[in-house]
Order: C-alpha cells, then structure tokens, then sequence
C-alpha cells in the first residue's frame, strides 16, 4: 500500500519536474477578501512566478543561516553575525512575498518545485566558503548573489513569452536587486580590506574518528 | 545389575569410505528413542570430504544424559582403514567388545592392545548375500541387537530414513534382520535395563535446539555465515525463519553478518547470529558498536578447537576470555553458557530475552560437543516471550535515546515512530546520542551501561547449583553433565559434593556464588581448556572459599565422569 | 506519508539543529542539501527513512537529518543497511559514507550490496582522500598524488567503482557533483524510487586536503549519453569513462532481492521436527 502510494507520488513530483508546477488544492477564499486579490482573480502564470520569487528568497536565507552557523562552528563569529543578518533580511523579503500573494504559510507549489540550475539564483555555492573568511568576503559573496538573482529577473522579464503582469513585477524585483547590490557595495566600504595573509593558519588540521 | 540389564552402554560403529556408520549411527539412536530409552550420538571424521573413515558413537541410557561415559562397551567396525585415528575418543576396556569383519584384517594394535575381546562377524558377505544389502545395515542390526534393542524399534527407524519404501527398505530391513540374527549368537552381555517411563521427549541437536531457542526468543532475522561447528544451526534457521515469518540472509563474511544484525536490530527485530572462535573475533569491533549504542544482539559461538583455525571439528572451551574481554574499551555486555544439550534451547532463549530487554549484545557461549551432538532430552515447555524491548513513546519532549535511568535501560525508538528519531552512534554521546567528547558525558554513559548489567536481577537461572557438601565442583557449558554424573558416583560412595555450573558468565554473581558455596572447604575447577580461563575468571570476580583445584584439559577429547570422580576423590591436590 | 493538510514537506525540515562540523567550502554540505531535497521530492516523512553510515567525514551526515540515523564502524554502512531493509522493508533505507569507508575496508560489502541489489540506494562522497585521519590516498586518489604515507603517489591505479557497480550487479548508477546540488537533488531521487540497489557517486571535493579538487567544477561535463538498461553498452561507457561524466550511466531492469514474508505456518508447528 505505502509502496503504490509512493510511487504515486513520485509520478506526481517527475511531472512537476518536467512541467511547470501545478497548483494542486484549493486555495483559500474569504469574503472579506477583495475581487481583485481573490487568489482566483490572479493567473497561473503569476502565482508560478511568485512561488519562485518567494522560493529564491527563502532558500537565501535559509543558505545564509547555514552559513552564519558553519562560521559560528569554526569559531568566526564576525562572519557569523553578518551572515546571520543577511539570512534575516532575506527573510523578510520572503515574508513580504506571503504577505503580498495572502499565503498564509509556503505555497503548495513551492514545496514541489526543483531548480533546474546548480544552485537557486540567489544563493551561494557553499565552496565559496573559508573558515578564516573576512566580512568583506562575505559581503562580496553577497553582492555575486543579489547579480545573479538580477540577472534571473531580468531573464524573465525580457522574456517575451511571459505575461506582461509578469513581467512588470520581474522587473521591479529586478530593480530592487540592484538597490541591494548598491547597499552592499556601501557595505563593503565600511568593512576593512582582508589582509594578503588572511587565509593563514599556523595550525595543522586536527584528527577526527 | 549385570541381570537385570545395564543402564547405559556406549557403542561405537566405524568405518570409511561411504561404509554409512553415520547413517547406521543415527538409526541406532532413532531406535532407541523409539524403544523409550535416552541416548546421544557424537562423530568423528577424517580430514577428507568424502569417504574418509568415520565413527558414529552412541550412548544409550535409562537416563537423561548428554555426556560420553568414561569407556566404550561395543565398537563394532565394516572396516578398520585409520580407525587408528580415532583410538583416544574411543577408550575401551577388557570389558569392551571388538566386532570385525574378518575379512577386513586384524584390528589396529591400540585398539586390540585396550584387552577388549573381539569377535568377528562376516558383515560384508552377509551384506553380499542380499540384495542391495548394505553392511552397514547388518552392523547396526547387530549392535542393536547386542545392546538389547527390540527389533521392531530397530526396524522402525530403518523405515524413518527409507520413508521411500521400496527395495531400500526391503533391503535394510532385511540386513537389519541378519546382523540382529549374528547378535544372537555373541549373547546378551551388553543388554539394556527396561527402559524408564514413557515421557515426551525431542531428539536434537544442540545447534537445532539454540535455533529453536532463538525462534522462541522472538528472532526473527538472521545473518549467517557458515562456518565449522555452526553451520548447521543457521541452515536449520534458514527455512524455520521463513516458516514463521522471519529472514535469514547469507552475508559475504562475518564483518557483514554482525552488522547486518545490528542493522536489523536497530530497525527492531530481534537478530542473531552463529559462528565460532575465528568469527567471534572478526565480530569483535561491531559487537562493541552493540555495547556502545545499546543494540541488542544475540551472537551464539560454538566453541571449537583453538587458537586460530585449531580443529575445526572439536571442542574447546577457550573462548570465555575472548566472548569476556574480546571488546575493546570498557564494554560491558552479557555472556551465557547453556550447560547442557536440552539447555541450548532454554539458555538461547533467555538470551534473547535479557538482551532485548538491557538492549545490549548477548554472547552464548555453546560448543561443538553441544553443537553436534546429537541427544533425546526431556521436552521442554515451548513459550514463545513476549517482546522485551522497552520502546519509546512519542511525548511531545525532546527525545533523548540515551537518557540517564535509574535501570540503565532509556526507551528505544525503533524507525518509523515519528518524532523521536536519533542516530544511535558507536562514538561516545550525550542523553540526545549527539556526539560528545565530554568527561562528563563519557562517564555518565559508561556508569549507565555497567549499570543496566549491575542492577539486572537474573534470578535463580544464573546457573545450576545442585548437591550438598563441603565440596564443590564448579563449571560451565559441556563438562557439567559429565561433573553431574561423577558427583552422583561420588554421591554413592558416600562423599558428598556440590555442583555449581554457571549460566550467567556476564555479569558475574559474586553475591549468589557466594551463597551457592557457603560451608565449601574445597572447589574443584572443571574446564577445558589448556590456560584454564575459568579459574581465572573465577580468581577475578568472586571470592572463592578454601581449596582451589584445577581439572583442566584443552580439546579435542571431552571431559568424562570417571576422571572427574577420581579427583573428586582423591582430593586435596591442585 | 504526506506532512499534515496533504502538502509534502520541505527541505529543511530534513535537516536537524545540529551544526556540520565539516570545513566550510566542503562538498559535502551540499550533498546534505540534495539529500533533503530530494527526501522531499519523495514526499517522504523523515521518520520513514533510515540513513546508514559507517566512518569518515561523510559518515557524519545522519545525525545532521532529521531522519532515523545509524553511525556505524568504519567500512560497514551496506551490511547494516541491508539487515535493516531486509527486517524492515517499509522504510528507505540509505547508505551513506565516503570513498575510503565504502570501497577500501567496504570493499568486499560494496561487491556483495550491489550483487544482491536489494532496494537501497548508497551514496557515495567521493573527495579521493581519507579526509578524517588528515590526508591519506583512498582506493580513487591518482597514483602520483603524494602524501605523508605514501610519498610520491602510491603508484597505484584507482578503483574505479562505477565499473565494479555494474560488474557486481548494481540496478542503477549515477554520477553527481557537489557542485550542482540540485541536480544530485534530482539524481538522488531517482535513484531512491528506482528498485533494486542504486548506487549514486557524488565527488565532493575536499577543501582542507584537495584545495586541487577546485579544478573539478571545469573538468564535470554532463554525460554525453543517455542512461542505457544494457549492461554491455554500459560497460563500454563506463570502462572508457574518465570520471567527471555526470548523470544515469545506468539503469537497470534487475527485480530487487526481496524474500519471502508471510508466515506459513504457526510457530507451535516447529516442535514436531524433534517430538519422538
């Protein structure tokens, strides 16, 4: 039984693999809700997009949480606290995502969607990680991340086979990509340069198990 | 005594080169359990696959017993090729009876040097003379007849082998008929007493009833890899298993076997194993990640012939500090021994209870003597236990697998209970089981694993204490029966004596072997093995009152009731 | 099987509170990352599933999921995978570990998982050294890589284990790269719905003791093949295969070593074997 019901299952997430994902479930409806922000008021296209947008901007916090506690294990609790407010802000902007789209917890969507690239747009590969890492690494990292999730929206708001209501807020999003780029680079002013020798450990790696 | 019939006598049947003595071995003892007596079989064999010479030695008894007794009353041989080898299992006497085929040649000089009489028999042509007629066949006919069998018992268990029927049967029956007619003319000297009351009764082997001990315990999944003198429980768990619902799987080495148990265990089935002394080590590493995150497992080792490959197909009892002390670190864990052949199954099933229940490996200690021998015991009452291992609830707290209890013993999660899953570790843990190298927790961890041994209550089954008197005979595993029956020679000649055969080997009981041995002035050490193991497990953990002897013999010959009782009495000498 | 509400579960609800001790920039915490996300691709719950392990750096990855977790001893995750599968088949069961746990002292069980290709999946974290005891050549490191124990290089010809996968009669192979967490994300998923034994590869480079492993995000290509269910086409790939083509190599129609479950007969039966 539990066999059949996996397999089900794992019917259902390859189609969403391949497909764009489908929203399964009926989302809910109030009357105290508006016409125009009624979930059925907003197309298909859009709510993909959103559920996107939201997924890019939760996996960078979650990814920058990871980090913040990788460098808090190894004892660089600079880096740790910096990229613990990175995590934050990207955070609320998820947030704001649910808030804007009325979803009261992660969309239905989100839960089946997989990138199809290495890494989501906004997030860092964890190889970009040294344990002895300054913040003005960190911060750089940051600004590589904010670059490429500019470029993801533009993508999709150049893209003539979006739809313009698509297309207008990729486009807005992409702008406010580019404000943080510029805030972070303000950032990285106010950090000091890493030393040449910034990577130096005079200690030898330590035996585990 | 010699009257009214003996109340045991021991035959032996050799022969080699697909002569059958085994097969004619196993119909004697089937015919005497069928005639309402007791008896054993035990074997010996050439180094060869096949056709090598062979003898089938068989006590039967009015009594249960799982012993070999100090001497050989019948060693009837098909033929004499290397019989040689097997002079020192089979100690005879100027009582003793040799029967030979005449033209199979004169017996070797150290058996005819023993003084037994001999007799010969023309067990070939007789054969010959049937059709299909087998001489072993006719051997047996004669043995049994000798020994006082009535035929149709003899006859019965030549139909159990020959279910087929046929000319086989035909055959057999009627060889049985002329060797039981050649028993006629040699005379009843070595005739059996009546035999006692009817009882329920198995006829098994000491593998067989570990198996089924196992079974009983609630095993359901066992790792196996064969080896020499364990083999044949794990191909008797084979199809049982299936039979009640349980797996057993084949691994590629016994590296694979113990950590398949542990796997399955951990999982929440019941799991057992069987190997001997070259596995147990092999096994020693993963029996300890056991130990360290308390997974029962139940490991039996039938104890063979050592150090390292030794003789595969004998006994030894030399594995005790192995199964003791073989872990590395201090883990603490349990050690059995059944000590006798019926006891396989109620021992490996205690096994399992307690394992489960301290969740923690057992090691049962058997041996090739139990293992391969082939005995009618008393039936024993088969109850299947009732799960012992205490599972974790889910209650909304934070799990800690590992928590500190006033038994030792925390709730075990067993995978697919949601909320409380934990990654049980071989690395030191706190309460979660999240690695530590603390002090603290290392201590608090070690203190609860010694201490869910400590405060087990084993009750009275940590071993067998029977007898009175201010001397005692202490022991384990497969001398017991032989100690049994020179105590009760003792007994008869007026000396009284203790017997104490141990169960329990870990935890030790200094408390209950003290009170098993108040008013002793003298304590014979029974063991066999060459360093003598147990003396020293005994000097380690238990004050041991008065005089110490040591009566101590490696392999391959078992300890036998006539050397016991001559210590026993002779006394006073370490 | 599904979260509360029917919806499935995310990501990081497979991913416990305690802290990686890998070196940051190791491969491995992305290979955690795929793993959780393909858990949750399966819309798996993570008390149905079951990860083995033996010793190693990669060893460590159980305890950093939420889900039922076994650290076992150095070379010995597939044995007690397989027990536990076998006693239990309604979980997932996956093997887990590094290139010299799983093909040096796990050799002989890698040969014998893959032979009876019973349904689990074993992933491999495959960084060519020994990274826990400080650097030593694994059974996948370049015969010229030097060391403090082998200095010069071993001289010695690398395992290669996708090949001996297949010989042995693994039912699917796969290569990853940590590089690319959300396609082992995809690759782990379908290796754990495949039946039978899969046997997922991942190279993971080693920060601390291969900074040289840097070079491999250049070397990785996607496998120019698609995956084929012909052992001999596969091992003609596979023999020819330089070790950096990524995705199904292999995917076999093997059915999974499953025995025989129900009980046939009560257990009160088994005594008549030796009632006399």
């Amino acid at each position: 039984m539990r066999k059949k019901r996996r397999r089900r299952a794992a019917a259902r997430s390859e189609a969403r693999l391949r497909t764009a994902p489908k929203r399964s479930g009926a989302a809910k409806r109030t009357s105290a809700t508006p016409a125009r922000l009624r979930p059925r008021a907003r197309s298909r296209a859009l709510e993909d997009f959103m559920a996107r947008a939201y997924a890019m901007e939760r996996d960078a916090a979650e990814r920058y949480a990871e980090f913040a506690d990788q460098m808090e294990v190894h004892n660089n609790q600079e880096v740790a606290e910096l990229f613990r407010r990175l995590a934050e802000i990207e955070g609320r902007h998820a947030k704001r995502i649910l808030e804007e789209m009325r979803w009261p917890q992660m969309p239905e969507p989100v839960y089946a969607f997989a990138w199809q690239t290495p890494e989501p747009p906004e997030t860092a590969p964890v190889t970009e990680l040294h344990y002895r890492m300054q913040p003005w690494h960190a911060l750089a990292l940051a600004l590589r991340n904010e670059e490429r999730a500019e470029r993801f929206l533009e993508s999709i708001a150049r893209s003539s086979t979006n739809p313009r209501e698509v297309r207008r807020l990729a486009a807005a999003m992409a702008e406010e990509e580019r404000e943080h780029q510029r805030l972070i680079r303000e950032w990285m002013e106010r950090v000091p340069r890493p030393a040449p020798d910034w990577s130096r450990d005079p200690d030898p790696p330590v035996l585990g198990d | 005594m010699q009257n009214s019939g003996r109340s045991s006598v021991s035959v032996a049947l050799a022969g080699s080169g697909g002569a059958g003595v085994m097969t004619a071995g196993n119909m004697l003892l089937e015919a005497a359990v069928h005639a309402g007596y007791y008896g054993l079989m035990t074997r010996s064999s050439g180094p060869q696959i096949r056709g090598g010479e062979a003898v089938a030695m068989v006590r039967v008894a009015t009594f249960a017993t799982d012993v070999p007794d100090d001497a050989f009353d019948v060693l009837a041989a098909v033929d004499w090729r290397n019989v040689e080898r097997f002079a020192d299992e089979i100690p005879l006497g100027a009582d003793s009876l040799l029967v030979g085929d005449a033209a199979q040649g004169e017996p070797p000089p150290r058996l005819a040097a023993s003084g037994a009489r001999l007799v010969r028999a023309p067990l070939a042509a007789i054969a010959k003379a049937i059709p299909g007629g087998w001489p072993n066949m006719v051997a047996l006919g004669l043995v049994g007849g000798l020994i006082g069998l009535p035929a149709d018992a003899l006859e019965a268990a030549v139909a159990r082998v020959n279910r087929k029927g046929g000319e086989a049967l035909e055959a057999g029956i009627a060889a049985l008929r002329a060797g039981l007619a050649e028993a006629r003319k040699i005379g009843p000297r070595y005739a059996l007493a009546p035999p006692p009351a009817r009882s329920a009764r198995w006829l098994l082997t000491g593998n067989e009833a570990a198996g089924y001990g196992a079974l009983a315990g609630g095993v359901r999944f066992v790792a196996a890899y064969p080896i020499t003198p364990a083999t044949e429980m794990l191909e008797w768990l084979a199809p049982a298993l299936a039979q009640v619902g349980g797996t057993l799987l084949q691994a590629e080495d016994e590296l694979a076997s113990i950590n398949m148990i542990l796997g399955a265990s951990f999982g929440g089935v019941p799991s057992l194993t069987a190997t001997s002394g070259p596995g147990l080590s092999l096994m020693s590493e993963a029996i300890g990640l056991g130990v360290a995150a308390e997974i029962p497992i139940v490991v039996v080792d039938v104890m063979r012939t050592g150090p390292s490959t030794g003789i595969a197909t004998k006994s030894e009892q030399a594995d005790l500090e192995i199964a003791l002390h073989g872990l590395h670190g201090d883990a603490p864990h349990l050690v059995l021994a059944p000590n006798s052949l019926a006891d396989c199954f109620a021992t490996t099933q205690w096994a399992v209870e307690i394992a489960e229940a301290l969740q923690v490996p057992a090691i049962v200690l058997s041996d090739q003597y139990f293992g391969q021998a082939r005995g009618v015991v008393e039936r024993s009452r088969v109850e299947p236990s009732a799960p012992r291992r205490v599972l974790a609830r889910a209650n909304g707290e934070g799990y800690r697998r590992y928590r500190l209890t006033d038994s030792g013993v925390s709730p075990m999660a067993i995978p697919g209970t949601a909320g409380l899953a934990y990654t049980a570790d071989g690395l030191e843990h706190n309460e979660r089981g999240t690695p530590s190298s603390q002090a603290a927790d290392h201590l608090a961890q070690l203190e609860k694993r010694a201490r869910k041994l400590e405060r087990f209550d084993c009750g009275e089954r940590w071993a067998s204490v029977e007898g009175e008197g201010e001397v005692a005979v202490l022991t384990f595993g497969s001398p017991t029966g032989a100690a049994r029956e020179a105590l009760a020679r003792a007994r008869a000649d007026g000396v009284a004596a203790r017997l104490v055969s141990i169960r329990l080997l870990a935890p030790a009981q200094p408390a209950r072997l003290a009170r098993a041995l108040a008013g002793v002035r003298r304590v014979l050490v029974v063991e066999q093995n060459h360093s003598g193991q147990f003396l020293r497990y005994l000097r380690a953990h238990y004050e041991l009152p008065g005089e110490i002897e040591s009566l101590r013999r490696p392999g391959p010959l078992p300890l036998r009731p006539g050397e016991i009782h001559r210590r026993l009495v002779e006394g006073g000498r370490a | 099987m599904n979260a509360p509400g029917g919806a499935a579960l995310a990501p990081q609800s497979f991913k416990s509170d305690i802290k990686p001790v890998w070196c940051p920039g190791c491969g491995d915490f992305s290979v955690l990352s795929a793993l959780t996300r393909a858990l949750a691709l399966l819309e798996l719950r993570p008390e149905q599933v079951a990860i083995v392990s033996g010793i190693g750096c990669s060893s460590r990855i159980p305890a950093y999921t939420t889900c039922y977790g076994f650290h076992g001893v150095h070379g010995r995750a597939l044995p007690a995978a397989t027990g536990l599968k076998l006693a239990r088949p309604d979980l997932t069961v996956i093997a887990a570990g590094g290139d010299g746990d799983g093909y040096s002292i796990g050799g002989n069980h890698f040969l014998h998982a893959c032979r009876r290709n019973v349904d689990l999946t074993y992933v491999v974290m495959d960084n060519h050294v020994y990274g826990m005891t400080k650097g030593q050549p694994s059974p996948t490191t370049e015969p010229g890589w030097s060391s403090r124990l082998a200095p010069g290089g071993t001289g010695m010809r690398e395992f290669h284990p996708l090949v001996i996968a297949l010989a042995s009669g693994a039912n699917f192979i796969a290569r990853g790269f940590s590089g690319d967490p959300n396609g082992c994300a995809r690759l782990l998923a379908e290796a754990v719905r495949h039946p039978g034994f899969s046997f997922v590869e991942i190279l993971s480079p080693c920060v601390t003791f291969r900074p040289d492993q840097r070079a491999w995000k250049d070397l990785v290509r996607p496998a120019p093949v698609t995956p084929t269910d012909d052992p001999a086409r596969a091992a003609r790939r596979l023999m020819t295969d330089d070790g950096f083509n990524l995705g199904v190599l292999y995917k076999g129609n093997r059915p999974p070593y499953a025995p025989a479950r129900a009980p046939a007969m009560p257990f009160s039966e088994l005594e008549k074997e030796f009632a006399r």
